[in-house]
């Protein structure tokens, strides 16, 4: 498949493996903060082929694993309501929230469809013209467009039984209220690819230039983050720190306009609640004003119920790079991928998923 | 308006007997099924194999198939990965009020076209129908009996550390296909099943080589909970190579588009073989000349430690653990 | 996060494509990007192509990633 297995050719790879090794002479720690950044580095066993002075450390970049219980159940409480179809990306479907799950609630009876996109959603309220249909908005900067254009569309096609949560939300603050918190030190972080897709590259440029830590957008074949690692020890090792652009394929300094504008057109930023992180400002997305009429929270009496954290469980921790899923005490023993407990392994990009089926440090 | 299947013909009065055999019995014609008895009599002698298996595919009819071929193959399939040369199956309907005659119609010599390519005969048989929503249109349970020759002996705890593992063909063809035909996530693809009957094709590695320790067919679960199941049941441990894992372009595609490992996909005409190293190239000879196993490789072999997992070296040269399948497989945007 | 993945433009019809990869096709949405034309490769988010892929930069990528690897052989 064109530009998907160019990038994974493993001579290519060797070649940087070791250009890194010859590069890299001070102990460095990177964020990765994307979810898909993190399930490549699994995937293929990056760590393993790194030196040991660089350590990769996952990030809360996971849209699944930093929805809050409070929100979730927003999202199950809706889905209770008779005639109420919820459409909804496969992701969130085992999530646990504080008393069940949609999976759970799909199989008592409540009507919960799985999409692959706001396209399917919106047929689906096309061909249900007397149900409401509530799309699920989960995601960062590079699916709020998506679900921005499916609200216009159905403005345009006049469908009155569409809905969205909202429940989207913005990298950029959340990375600065992780900075802030001076929990983790980092000598360089692996910016998302597709979210800067979106958004472009200046977003990222505080990060170099207010707390001095060098950015590099990735891709997320395994080449990519082998070269933005690359990319990042060379401005380790220069004292350098600004923000690049590994993935020149698909990121354009300024973005992608059209979508940005679909987003603001539909969309103003928020207060939001990430999972472990608690509330920080500006930093989620809700449906403007004009746009009232497609909000779920304006138009359904929702009660969630009191929201429940489960005991014992240090998802937040770990999402913001403090723990690591071997520190839990429930990673493997009481939370599997099959009974889990808290997002992080539920999500297949989650540090407790990947780390559980990929065996970091398993094999070899 | 088209002939559907009602109520009535599930209740054993005329209705029932006429559609029995008119459409069953006609087609499948076989003295066994034509005697209509309350079960089929015959002989045989010597070791047994036998199972059970119910097929609830959604929808019924996909690219390269239907839930009858399904039914065949799988039952066939089940017994193959015995050593088992398959005899006698039975087929039991039960219908979903409102299915329509022509459909049915079709799945039965779909049937009938398994069966014969095959080998088998469906002996005995059963027609239920129920109320509109007790099933999904089409489910049809089967048992299948088996005759295993002397000396043959497979079985999922037979691996040894040094035995290579062989794979059929490319993994995946199924379940994308099936994929791609249901609602929400449907694209399009000249991708068909796999599903295909395999007694043929362990028949001739059989011949080639009596010492096959273990066999198994990939399906629900994909090639990834297979290949754990073996491990866990020799306590061994099963080490493959991600570039040697055939996958086809359109079944790559699928996968990267919805956010699946192809590892995970279901297959229905692929087998799984681990064998001892001084046999494996005269298997592997014999089952490139068999239809089904054209394509077929070695994709790695047993090693002691550690028990029970499935490793495999990535492109990177790393490695990782491969687990069994979790729960459904989801499509995902992350 | 944000799974996109790189596919062809087969046909276009008003804001909709017909997208090809890997043997699959799909109908994607061109609502996020209006310029995209037949016979290019865009990444696609959930059914809606987020960028016309630089295919100048992929092969200068490739070449680079190339470069090193001679680089790192000789050395």
């Amino acid at each position: 498949m064109k530009y998907i297995t160019e990038f994974r050719r493993s001579e290519l790879a060797e070649g940087l493996i070791s250009h890194i090794k010859h590069g890299s002479k001070t102990p460095a720690r990177f964020m990765e903060f994307c979810g898909g950044h993190t399930v490549t580095i699994f995937r293929y066993g990056i760590r393993q082929v790194l030196p040991q002075n660089i350590e990769m450390v996952s990030g809360p970049g996971c849209p699944i694993c930093v929805t809050a219980n409070a929100d979730l159940d927003k999202a199950i409480a809706l889905a209770q309501i008779p005639g109420v179809i919820i459409a909804t990306f496969g992701d969130m479907l085992k999530v646990p929230g504080s008393r069940s799950s949609l999976q759970k609630i799909k199989a008592e009876g409540a009507e919960v469809m799985t999409v692959y996109s706001t396209m399917d959603a919106l047929k689906i309220a096309e061909d249900n013209p007397d149900k409401p249909v509530v799309f699920l908005g989960i995601g960062f900067e590079t699916t709020a467009p998506t679900v921005a254009a499916s609200i216009l569309q159905a403005e345009e096609k006049g469908i009155e039984n569409y809905y969205v949560l909202s429940l989207h939300k913005l990298c950029p603050p959340v990375i600065r209220a992780l900075l802030d918190a001076g929990e983790v030190e980092l000598q360089g972080l692996v910016c998302p690819g597709h979210v800067s897709t979106i958004i472009g590259s200046h977003p990222w440029e505080f990060i170099a230039s207010e707390y001095g830590i060098p950015c590099v957008i990735s891709g997320f074949e395994p080449l990519d983050i082998l070269q933005c690692v690359d990319m990042l020890v060379s401005q380790v090792e220069k004292g350098q720190s600004k923000v690049e652009i590994a993935y020149k394929r698909g990121v354009r300094p300024g973005g992608n306009r059209q979508a940005l504008k679909l987003m603001e057109q539909v969309f103003e930023p928020c207060p939001a609640r990430w999972r472990g992180i608690g509330e920080v400002a500006d930093s989620g997305l809700k449906l403007r004003e004009k746009y009232q009429r497609f909000d779920a929270e304006a138009n359904f009496t929702i009660e969630p119920g009191p929201a429940v954290e489960p005991a014992g469980c240090i998802c937040g921790d770990i999402l913001r790079g403090v723990k690591t899923p071997s520190d839990c005490p429930l990673f493997g023993r009481v939370c599997t991928p099959e009974s889990p407990v808290g997002p992080c392994m539920v999500s297949t990009e989650g540090s407790c998923s990947a780390c559980y089926l990929y065996g970091e440090g398993l094999g070899g | 308006m088209e002939d559907k299947i009602l109520l009535a013909h599930g209740s054993g009065g005329r209705l029932a007997h006429d559609l029995v055999e008119k459409s069953f019995v006609k087609t499948l014609a076989n003295p066994l099924l034509a005697r209509l008895d309350d079960s089929a009599v015959f002989e045989v002698s010597g070791r047994l194999a036998f199972t059970t298996d119910s097929y609830v595919v959604s929808p019924i009819f996909f690219p390269g198939g239907d839930i009858g071929r399904l039914a065949v193959c799988g039952t066939v399939n089940d017994l193959a990965m015995s050593g088992a040369r398959p005899l006698y199956l039975s087929l039991a309907f039960i219908i979903e009020e409102g299915l329509l005659l022509s459909e049915l119609e079709k799945i039965v010599n779909s049937v009938r076209l398994a069966a014969g390519e095959a080998g088998v005969e469906i002996v005995t048989g059963d027609t239920k129908v129920v109320p509109r929503g007790s099933a999904d249109r089409l489910f049809i349970n089967t048992a299948g009996v088996g005759l295993i020759p002397e000396g043959v002996d497979i079985s999922g705890d037979k691996a040894r550390p040094g035995d290579k593992v062989i794979l059929s063909g490319a993994i995946g063809d199924h379940g994308i296909a099936v994929m791609s035909q249901r609602e929400g996530i449907s694209f399009a693809t000249t991708l068909k099943s796999d599903c295909a009957p395999l007694g043929g094709l362990v028949a001739d590695m059989l011949e080639a080589s009596r010492n096959i320790n273990c066999l198994r067919d990939p399906t629900r679960g994909g090639l990834a909970s297979t290949l754990n199941e073996l491990a866990g049941q020799s306590k061994a441990s099963i080490r493959i190579e991600e570039k040697d894992i055939p996958v086809r372009e359109a079944v790559l595609g699928a996968c990267e588009m919805l956010g699946f490992d192809p590892l995970y996909i279901a297959n229905e005409g692929r087998l799984v073989a681990i064998v001892p190293p001084e046999d494996a190239d005269k298997i592997l000879k014999a089952m490139k000349n068999n239809k089904y196993g054209r394509e077929a490789v070695i994709i790695g072999e047993v090693a002691a430690k550690p028990p029970g997992r499935v490793v495999m070296k990535t492109v990177l040269g790393a490695h990782r653990i491969v687990d069994m399948l979790v729960g459904d497989l989801l499509p995902r945007i992350c | 996060m944000c799974l996109a993945i790189p596919v062809l433009i087969k046909s276009i019809e008003d804001k909709e494509a017909e997208a090809e990869v890997g043997g699959i096709t799909r109908r994607i949405s061109l609502w996020l990007t209006p310029e995209a034309k037949v016979g290019d490769y865009v990444l696609v988010h959930t059914g809606y192509a987020i960028n016309v892929l630089d295919q100048e930069q992929a092969e200068e990528t490739l070449a680079l990633l190339r470069e090193i690897a001679e680089s790192e052989e000789a050395g």
